[in-house]
């Protein structure tokens, strides 16, 4: 058996892979003997750790719960206590599904709420206050507004699509 | 595919070793998102992790590379420009940041931080597409993947904190327990050293996979012609994937929407003109009138303990250097004033593009003492507390002619806001570097 074999079979990838990531974790872990110096190790551990769980096992979790609730709530009310004889037969290709139309603009709105809220919930007003010289309050109204539009422009877009439908199935 | 890990098993010889993996292979691994039949989207796979991977490639080194040259915007040899503790060989020096062109900073700061902004929905499509992954079982099959999957933590730890750290800054929401330079300089150094790994290790499959699929047929498939992909040795493509209610098309141009929502809303912060409204959600893109002092503030003088009794006549600007004098702002209107439309670009992402009126810092080196070109300066403020109190400037900038120490703006005096009696504006320097409440230019120092 070559060499080449063995260390593949023990290791699991070919040899480079290994070496890649043992200078990837050279630098990183110069870098983190740098923030041990600078005295802030403890606080920038919690908040990388922390970045990880927040992702992974608070946000995602709750936007894939929210996108369920939509799904199963929208894919069971239309067909329920209708009769399938009274809908007259449409290409089912066509016809669009209102689910998409509530997930973009909610998922929109809900990004800008994730990356503004500071200045949206006015967290960040003392701060802000004191450096910009204004107030954080009109940031509130400016999602909202933004939110409505894009709710408004995603209900606009469904009404036609289904118009258009509706035409080409006639 | 054959695969390869069940293989080896097989191989193990029977013992303790031997029985506990049989039986582990047996249990399956702990309920709920362990078990691969749990994802079921039949838009996960190698393909669209690829097209998504390959989108991060081209922005993250975008906003990695504009990041490192605001670094070198600081000027971080001069002394006291780079207050970062404990930077050691990180803290290197790049180069002498130039006066030309005068939009440049502007430029790689708007990309930096607008950049970012742009794409934090990329990197969650991102996140969403390989999230199976965190949960396979067992943890490792190799050593080589346990390894890999420990450089996962800082790729994905290091991507969420420089991107929280980031946004949670440029709204002045000081919340995290360290001060934001070290933090996100050092964790930029942390990410970018996983990132690198990572491009490393997956950029051939990527470009395999998008050589074998192409971009055409998933792209063109609508909803109801969306199948899942070839079952991948990754995982990625779920084993019972649900009815598609969103093509992989609709997919990419969700997220992609959401980067054109981010980027909508917050690019009108770097530009000036009624374009500039529509910064609706960006910290910085805010109005104060139309005065010739209304444009961005970005420190208050009440907020740094600069009061009218410390900037009226009693104000002095002590020039030190060979000849040491103190001028009144009577004294200097009195010299030679040039003006210059100059963009101020803060490290925060917003630029405006102002007309200053002022002396020119090279005049005023002169009359220190000091050749044209022959030394950088130190200015310091007024202001009490808070960061950049004093700001070294190099030699080069002190010579250029539209350095400034500007005293009026748009033709009206300095507000207080924007650092009246005085304050320095250099072309092309980050916007701390323009340093306001100017109370002594110290052309005295040696590079440190």
């Amino acid at each position: 058996m070559t060499g080449r074999n063995l260390w593949a079979r023990a290791y699991g990838a070919p040899w480079w892979h290994l070496l890649v990531l043992a200078l990837g974790f050279l630098v990183a872990g110069y870098a983190a003997t740098r923030v041990v110096d600078a005295g802030i190790w403890v606080g920038f551990v919690v908040w990388f750790v922390g970045a990880v769980i927040l992702h992974d096992l608070v946000l995602f979790p709750l936007y894939s719960a929210a996108d369920l609730a939509a799904r199963s709530s929208l894919s069971h009310t239309p067909h329920r206590g209708r009769p399938a004889a009274r809908r007259r037969p449409r290409p089912t290709g066509r016809r669009p599904a209102p689910l998409n139309y509530l997930r973009v603009p909610t998922a929109f709105s809900g990004l800008l709420l994730l990356v503004w809220f500071p200045l949206i919930l006015h967290g960040a007003e003392p701060n802000y206050r004191a450096a910009v010289g204004l107030s954080t309050i009109p940031y509130l109204n400016r999602w909202i507004l933004v939110s409505l539009a894009l709710f408004a422009a995603s209900a606009l877009l469904y009404v036609l699509r289904r118009l258009a439908a509706g035409w080409v199935g006639r | 595919m054959p695969d390869t890990s069940r293989g080896r098993d097989r191989e193990v010889k029977p013992g303790r070793k031997g029985r506990l993996a049989a039986r582990l292979k047996g249990w399956g691994g702990p309920p709920g998102p362990f078990r691969p039949e749990f994802w079921r989207s039949p838009l996960r796979g190698p393909w669209l992790t690829s097209v998504l991977g390959l989108v991060l490639l081209a922005g993250i080194t975008l906003v990695a590379i504009t990041g490192l040259v605001s670094y070198a915007a600081y000027e971080p040899r001069l002394p006291g420009n780079d207050t970062t503790p404990g930077r050691g060989l990180l803290g290197f020096y790049l180069f002498d940041w130039p006066t030309d062109p005068v939009w440049l900073y502007r430029l790689t700061q708007g990309v930096h931080v607008v950049g970012g902004l742009t794409l934090v929905p990329i990197l969650l499509a991102k996140l969403w597409s390989v999230i199976p992954k965190l949960f396979s079982w067992p943890p490792a099959r190799s050593v080589a993947q346990a390894v890999e999957r420990a450089s996962l933590l800082l790729l994905v730890g290091g991507a969420v904190f420089q991107f929280v750290t980031g946004i949670l800054n440029i709204q002045l929401f000081y919340v995290f327990p360290f001060s934001f330079y070290p933090a996100h300089f050092y964790g930029a150094w942390i990410f970018l050293a996983a990132f690198a790994v990572h491009v490393v290790i997956k950029l051939p499959g990527v470009v395999h996979t998008l050589r074998t699929y192409g971009l055409r047929d998933h792209l063109r498939s609508s909803v109801a012609d969306t199948r899942p992909e070839p079952p991948d040795p990754g995982g990625l493509v779920a084993a019972d994937p649900a009815p598609p209610t969103m093509s992989r098309r609709g997919l990419l141009a969700f997220a992609g929407g959401g980067s054109l929502v981010m980027f909508g809303l917050s690019a009108g912060q770097c530009v000036d003109g009624p374009l500039r409204r529509t910064a609706l959600l960006a910290p910085h893109g805010r109005h104060y009138g139309t005065g010739p002092n209304d444009f961005q503030v970005n420190k208050t003088a009440a907020s740094l303990g600069v009061t009218p009794d410390l900037t009226g006549d009693s104000w002095r600007l002590t020039l030190v250097g060979p000849h040491r004098s103190e001028l009144s702002r009577v004294d200097l209107l009195a010299m030679p004033l040039h003006t210059y439309a100059l963009p101020i670009a803060c490290v925060e992402g917003w630029s405006t593009v102002q007309t200053w009126t002022g002396v020119r810092l090279a005049d005023l080196a002169r009359l220190a003492g000091i050749r044209t070109g022959q030394a950088g300066v130190t200015a310091r403020s007024l202001q009490r507390g808070g960061y950049f109190g004093q700001a070294s400037l190099s030699a080069a900038q002190v010579a250029d002619p539209r350095s400034l120490l500007a005293l009026r703006v748009n033709g009206a005096d300095l507000s207080l806001d924007h650092g009246y009696p005085a304050r320095v504006i250099v072309p092309n320097a980050p916007g701390v570097h323009n340093t306001k409440w100017v109370r002594e230019l110290d052309f005295g120092q040696e590079r440190s």
